[in-house]
C-alpha cells in the first residue's frame, strides 16, 4: 500500500489571473480514504484551487496528478473526481433519480443498470424510494445527501465538495457534519473539503490544510492545526485566542521572559530559535488554557499569575466564558470548566488566572 | 373586501376589460359575421359558408396557406438555431459592457421601420447590389448574380426581422440558469451536447418556446416581407388577404381567410406547446 | 327692438358669409396631383385648407367602401372604376354640372366621361388628368420591343417584368388580336379571351424577373438594368428618360391602354363648396400645367398644355405619333363582377409553376 501514489497530490500549483496570483505555489498531498479539508477567509484562494482540482480553470504552473496521473489538459468531463457545489446544482429539470443517474448516462450505462445502482447509492445515503420526487420537494438536508450520491454514483477518486454546509440552518449543519463524515467512512472516498468554518473542518477532517493569501500556513491532523500552529494566521484564525502583544524582555534556553504593551510579565516555553531579546511578538493564548483560581490559593513561585476581576460573564452553556480585567487594565476571555465548580462565578469578583507557559503560542510580529 | 376596494378593483379592471373587448374580441366577432355572409349581387349577401368552401376548393388558396404556415415553421426553426448561440453567448459568457453592447446590437435593426429594414435587404440582395458586386470582385462569380425575388431572400427576411424576438426571451431565461448546474454537468462526466440536450434546453424552454410563438406569428402575419424580397411564386397568405380586400373588393372572402389565418396560428401554437409539454401562462409567464 | 335688430343681422350675416366658405378640403387623390404650389395658391385664392392623401384606385374605393363614403370630401379615381364601385357600395355622390365650370374642360374628354360615369341617369365623374399605360424599354438593349407580347421573347429572359394586375391582361389581349373591351358586356367572351391571356402569360412567366408592385420598385429594376422592358406608365418611362436617353416609353403596336382619372364626390363628403372650387381652380389653364409638370401627365383642362415644360412635350411627342394616339385603348366602364373573373385569371399565373 505504501507505494502506491496519493489519491490527489499537488505540486507548486499556481494560479495567476489578471491582478493578481490566486493560487501561490501549493503543494500537498491527500492519500487515499482520507478526509481533508482547505481551510481559510473568503477570497484566501481556495475556491481557485478546488476548480483547478475539478478542472474548471487551468493552472498557470504547476502539476496536479489524480492517483499519480496528471491531469493538467484533462477536461473536468474527463476527470476521475466528482465535485458537490456549494448551492448543490441539482438539476431543477430532473427527478431525484434522473439527476442522480446523470452521469451514469453520460458514461453509457445500461438503463436497467443505471436504476438498480441509483436506487443503491440513494439506499446508501438513506434516501430510498425518492427517485420519482422533484427536487424542490425535497428538504435541505435530503438535497444535501441527493448532491453526494449523485456524485459518488459515479465511484470517483476524490470527492471534492465546496462549502456545501453554507446554506443549511446551524441544526442542520451540526448535524450533517456528523453524517458527512460517516458517509466518507462508509463509502471509503478522498473527500477534499473546503470551508471557512473551523468548525467543520476540525470535526471532520483526517488533515486539514489552512490557506492564507494563496498559500498554505499549515497542513496537520485537527489537534496539531489547533494546538501547535505553526503561524501566527493560523493560531488566529484556528480557534479562539487571546492575543497578546509583548517584547521579549530575556531568553533562557527555551523559555522567553515578555513584557506586555500594558506592563504585565509574561514566561512562556518556545520551540522558535528567531526569538530574542528585543523581539516584537504576539502570543496567542486559547481560553481553555488559562485557569481561575481563588485569590491567594497560588504557590508563591507560580509564573503567569495575575490578579483581577471579573468584567463580565458570558454564558453560553459547554462554551460559557468570563472576561477578566488585570490590574494593568488588559482584557482576557477564560473559558469556565465544565465541571460545576465554576457556578459560583459572578461579575465584579476578584481573581486569579494562571496559565502554564507551555500552552501558549508566540510569534514574532509581523514586519509591516 | 371593502366597498371602495371593491371600486378599486372595477376601476382597474375596465381598461383591460375595455381594450379586450372594443380592441380584440369585437373586430374579430365583426370578421367573422363579415367571412360567413356571401355576394348574391350588388349590394345583397346572404348567410352561408360559401367563402370557407371556396377556400377550401381552391387550391392557390390552401396551397398558399400551407405554404405560409411551413414557410414560418421553418423561418421559426432557423431563427431559433440562429439565435440560441447569440442568446447563450450574450447571456452566458459576457459580462456588463460587452453584455449590454451585444444586446443593443441586437436592437439596432429594429430603431427602423420595417420598410426600411426590407429595403436594406433588396439593396444588398438585388443583381446589382453590394452582395453581388462583392462576389465579383472577389472573382467567386462571373457574372451578376440575384439573390431576390425568391424563398431563400424571403427566409433571410424574415429571421432578420424576427431574430431580436427570439433572442431577448432566450437571453432572460438563460440568464436564470445557474452557471454551477452546467459546471455539474460537466463534472459528472457530460459532454457538451449532453448538457445542452439535459441541462441547458430544458431549461430555456419557456424562453424557447415563448420566443418560438412571438417569431411564428410575427412570420405568419408579415406582409412586406414577403411582397417585397420574394418572387413571382412566393405567395404569402396575408398577401392574399390584402388581394382579397383591396384589389378584388372581396371582403367577405377576405375575412374568412383572414378568420382561416387565426384559427391556424391558434392551432400552431396550441401544436406546439402540447408538443414541448407547456402551457401557455407558464410560458408567458416566465419569459 | 326692430331696428336694433335688423344691423345685429346684417353683421352676423356678413361674419358668417366668409365663415361658412372656409372649409376644410380632404383629398384622396394620387401622388403629384396636388403639388404644394398648387395647395398653397389655392388656400390663399379661397380662405379652404387643402389635407391630402395619396393613394390608388383599389384602395380610395376600398377607403371609401370602409366607411360608406365618409372621411373624404374629393377623390380622383379613374373614369373605369366609378360605375361599378357606386352599383355595388354606393360610396359617391352625382356632381352637380351647374357648380362646375364646364368651360374649363375640353368637350370631347368632358362628354366621354361624362358617358361612362353615368349610373342610373346622373353623372359622377369629370375628368381630370389622363395618361397611358405601354412598354418602358432599354431601347439599347432591348430595343425588338414593340409590344406587349414581345416581352415573352426568350433573347429577354429573366429581364422583363410587368405587373399581375388587369391592365396586364388587357394589354397581352389586345397584342394577341383579340377585343377585351368589346367583350366586357359578354361574360362568356371575356372568360374566352382571359383563358388565352392565361396561357400566353403562364408561358410568359419564366421571363419575368419579378413582377413589380410599386412605381419606383420599376423604376429601379430599370434604372439598374436589371431589367430592360416592362409594361408600365407613360410619366415613368418618361422620368426614367431624363437620366437614361436609352429609356423611353413605347406606344405598343397593339396601342397603349388609356386612362382618366377623374373628380369624384364621395357620398358622405362634408365639404362640397370647396371640392367645386378646388375642381374649378386646378382646371384653370396655368394650374392644370402645373400638375402636368409635377405628375407627368396631361390634363383635360383646356389650354393646360400651354404651360408645359417644353422637355416634357419632347417626351410626349416622341412616344406618341397621330396614329398612335389614334391607337390609344381608351378603359371603358368595368361592369361589376368582371373583377372577379380576372382575379380568379391572375390567381391562377400566380401559382402556375
Amino acid at each position: 500500500m505504501t507505494d502506491s501514489p496519493p489519491d490527489l497530490m499537488c505540486r507548486d500549483l499556481t494560479k495567476d489571473f489578471d491582478t493578481f496570483r490566486a493560487v501561490d505555489h501549493v503543494s500537498f498531498d491527500v492519500p487515499q480514504g482520507s478526509f481533508f479539508s482547505i481551510l481559510g477567509p473568503s477570497g484566501c484562494g481556495k475556491t481557485t484551487l478546488l476548480r483547478m482540482i475539478a478542472g474548471f480553470q487551468t493552472p498557470s504552473a504547476g502539476d496536479l496528478q489524480i492517483k499519480g496521473k496528471s491531469m493538467i489538459g484533462v477536461p473536468p468531463n474527463k476527470r476521475p473526481v466528482s465535485m458537490v457545489f456549494q448551492h448543490l446544482a441539482l438539476f431543477p429539470t430532473m427527478n431525484i433519480g434522473d439527476n442522480v443517474g446523470f452521469g451514469l448516462r453520460q458514461r453509457g450505462v445500461s438503463k436497467s443498470d443505471i436504476k438498480s445502482r441509483v436506487d443503491r447509492v440513494l439506499d446508501r445515503v438513506g434516501l430510498p424510494g425518492v427517485t420519482d420526487r422533484r427536487v424542490d420537494q425535497l428538504s435541505g438536508g435530503q438535497k444535501q445527501r441527493v448532491a453526494i450520491a449523485r456524485c459518488m454514483v459515479l465511484e470517483p477518486d476524490v470527492l471534492l465538495l465546496d462549502e456545501p454546509l453554507g446554506a443549511l440552518d446551524l441544526k442542520l449543519r451540526e448535524h450533517m457534519k456528523v453524517e458527512l463524515k460517516s458517509l466518507q467512512a462508509a463509502f471509503n472516498t478522498t473527500f477534499v473539503y473546503i470551508t471557512h468554518d473551523q468548525s467543520e473542518a476540525l470535526v471532520m477532517s483526517d488533515n486539514i490544510a489552512v490557506m492564507n493569501n494563496g498559500t498554505f500556513e499549515q497542513i496537520g491532523t485537527p489537534h496539531e492545526v489547533y494546538h501547535s500552529p505553526n503561524t501566527a494566521f493560523v493560531a488566529g484564525f484556528v480557534g479562539d485566542a487571546n492575543i497578546i502583544t509583548a517584547t521579549v524582555t530575556a531568553r533562557d534556553g527555551n523559555t522567553l521572559a515578555l513584557t506586555t504593551q500594558t506592563g504585565g510579565t509574561l514566561s512562556l516555553e518556545t520551540h522558535d530559535a528567531s526569538l530574542n531579546a528585543g523581539q516584537e511578538t504576539q502570543v496567542f493564548l486559547r481560553p481553555e488554557v488559562i485557569e481561575l483560581i481563588q485569590p491567594g490559593s497560588a504557590p508563591e513561585d507560580a509564573v503567569n499569575v495575575s490578579e483581577g476581576i471579573i468584567e463580565s460573564v458570558l454564558f453560553n452553556g459547554a462554551n460559557s466564558m468570563v472576561t477578566v480585567t488585570d490590574r494593568n487594565g488588559a482584557h482576557m476571555k477564560v473559558a469556565l470548566p465544565q465541571t460545576g465548580s465554576s457556578t459560583a462565578v459572578q461579575k465584579g469578583d476578584a481573581v486569579l488566572t494562571r496559565w502554564h507557559p507551555t500552552q501558549a503560542q508566540c510569534f514574532a510580529m509581523a514586519q509591516d | 373586501m371593502s366597498d371602495t376596494s371593491r371600486l378599486g378593483f372595477y376601476l382597474l379592471l375596465a381598461p383591460i376589460l375595455l381594450w379586450l373587448v372594443v380592441l380584440i374580441i369585437l373586430p374579430h366577432i365583426g370578421l367573422f359575421v363579415v367571412s360567413i355572409s356571401e355576394k348574391t349581387g350588388p349590394r345583397t349577401y346572404e348567410t352561408g359558408f360559401g367563402n370557407y368552401a371556396a377556400f377550401f376548393g381552391e387550391p392557390l388558396y390552401w396551397r398558399t396557406f400551407a405554404r405560409t404556415a411551413i414557410m414560418s415553421i421553418l423561418a421559426t426553426v432557423l431563427t431559433l438555431i440562429l439565435g440560441f448561440p447569440i442568446a447563450y453567448y450574450i447571456a452566458k459568457l459576457t459580462r456588463g459592457r460587452t453584455k449590454t453592447t451585444l444586446f443593443l446590437m441586437c436592437m439596432i435593426p429594429f430603431w427602423v421601420s420595417e420598410l426600411v429594414r426590407t429595403f436594406g435587404w433588396m439593396i444588398l440582395l438585388r443583381e446589382t447590389g453590394v452582395v453581388s458586386n462583392v462576389l465579383q470582385y472577389l472573382g467567386l462569380v462571373s457574372g451578376p448574380v440575384e439573390l431576390l425575388y425568391n424563398d431563400a431572400a424571403i427566409m433571410v427576411g424574415l429571421v432578420y426581422t424576427s431574430i431580436l424576438f427570439m433572442v431577448v426571451p432566450l437571453v432572460t431565461t438563460l440568464d436564470s440558469l445557474d452557471d454551477s448546474l452546467i459546471e455539474a454537468g460537466y463534472d459528472l462526466g457530460g459532454s457538451s451536447t449532453a448538457i445542452l440536450r439535459e441541462i441547458v434546453i430544458p431549461h430555456a424552454k419557456p424562453g424557447i418556446v415563448s420566443g418560438c410563438i412571438v417569431v411564428f406569428m410575427l412570420s405568419l402575419g408579415n406582409y412586406l416581407t414577403p411582397i417585397l424580397l420574394g418572387g413571382k411564386d412566393s405567395l404569402w397568405f396575408t398577401g392574399m388577404i390584402y388581394t382579397q380586400f383591396i384589389t378584388r373588393f372581396n371582403w367577405e372572402l377576405g375575412s374568412a381567410f383572414g378568420f382561416l389565418l387565426l384559427i391556424l396560428s391558434s392551432l400552431v401554437v396550441f401544436l406546439g406547446l402540447k408538443l414541448s409539454g407547456q402551457s401557455l401562462s407558464e410560458t408567458m409567464g416566465r419569459a | 327692438m326692430k331696428t336694433a335688430l335688423i344691423p345685429s343681422i346684417v353683421i352676423a350675416s356678413a361674419l358668417a358669409a366668409p365663415i361658412a366658405h372656409a372649409d376644410t378640403l380632404r383629398l384622396l387623390t394620387w401622388g403629384g396631383y396636388a403639388p404644394e404650389e398648387v395647395i398653397a395658391k389655392f388656400e390663399a385664392e379661397t380662405g379652404h385648407t387643402v389635407e391630402v392623401t395619396t393613394s390608388n384606385n383599389e384602395e380610395m374605393i376600398a377607403k371609401l367602401r370602409a366607411t360608406n363614403g365618409g372621411g373624404f370630401d374629393l377623390a380622383q379615381p379613374s373614369q373605369d372604376r366609378i360605375t361599378s364601385a357606386q352599383e355595388e357600395f354606393g360610396i359617391y355622390k352625382p356632381i352637380d354640372m351647374a357648380r362646375v365650370n364646364a368651360g374649363q374642360f375640353i368637350p370631347s374628354m368632358l362628354s366621354a366621361t361624362a358617358g361612362n360615369t353615368t349610373f342610373d341617369g346622373e353623372v359622377y365623374g369629370l375628368p381630370h388628368v389622363w395618361g397611358t399605360s405601354g412598354l418602358v424599354v432599354d431601347t439599347a438593349k432591348a430595343g425588338n420591343v414593340q409590344d406587349y407580347a414581345d416581352l415573352c421573347d426568350a433573347s429577354l429572359a429573366g429581364k422583363v417584368s410587368y405587373r399581375l394586375k388587369r391592365p396586364t391582361l388587357i394589354g397581352f389581349a389586345y397584342s394577341m388580336d383579340l377585343d377585351p373591351f368589346a367583350a366586357y358586356g359578354d361574360p362568356a367572351a371575356y372568360q374566352a379571351i382571359l383563358d388565352k391571356v392565361e396561357a400566353k402569360l403562364t408561358d410568359c412567366k419564366a421571363n419575368v424577373k419579378t413582377y413589380w408592385g410599386g412605381g419606383d420598385e420599376i423604376k429601379n429594376l430599370l434604372r439598374s438594368g436589371e431589367v430592360v422592358a416592362s409594361m408600365a406608365w407613360d410619366t415613368g418611362g418618361w422620368q426614367l428618360n431624363a437620366d437614361n436617353p436609352d429609356i423611353t416609353f413605347v406606344a405598343p403596336k397593339a396601342g397603349a391602354l388609356g386612362w382618366i382619372d377623374t373628380f369624384v364626390l364621395p357620398a358622405r363628403g362634408r365639404a362640397d363648396d370647396a371640392a367645386y372650387d378646388w375642381i374649378n381652380f386646378v382646371m384653370r389653364p396655368d394650374i392644370a400645367a402645373m400638375i402636368t409638370n409635377t405628375a407627368g401627365n396631361f390634363t383635360a383642362a383646356v389650354d393646360g398644355d400651354a404651360g408645359v415644360s417644353a422637355d416634357l412635350k419632347a417626351r410626349y411627342q416622341g412616344s406618341f405619333d397621330q396614329a398612335a394616339i389614334d391607337n390609344i385603348k381608351w378603359y371603358p366602364p368595368v361592369p361589376a363582377g368582371l373583377e372577379a373573373m380576372e382575379g380568379a385569371t391572375l390567381d391562377r399565373i400566380n401559382a402556375a409553376k
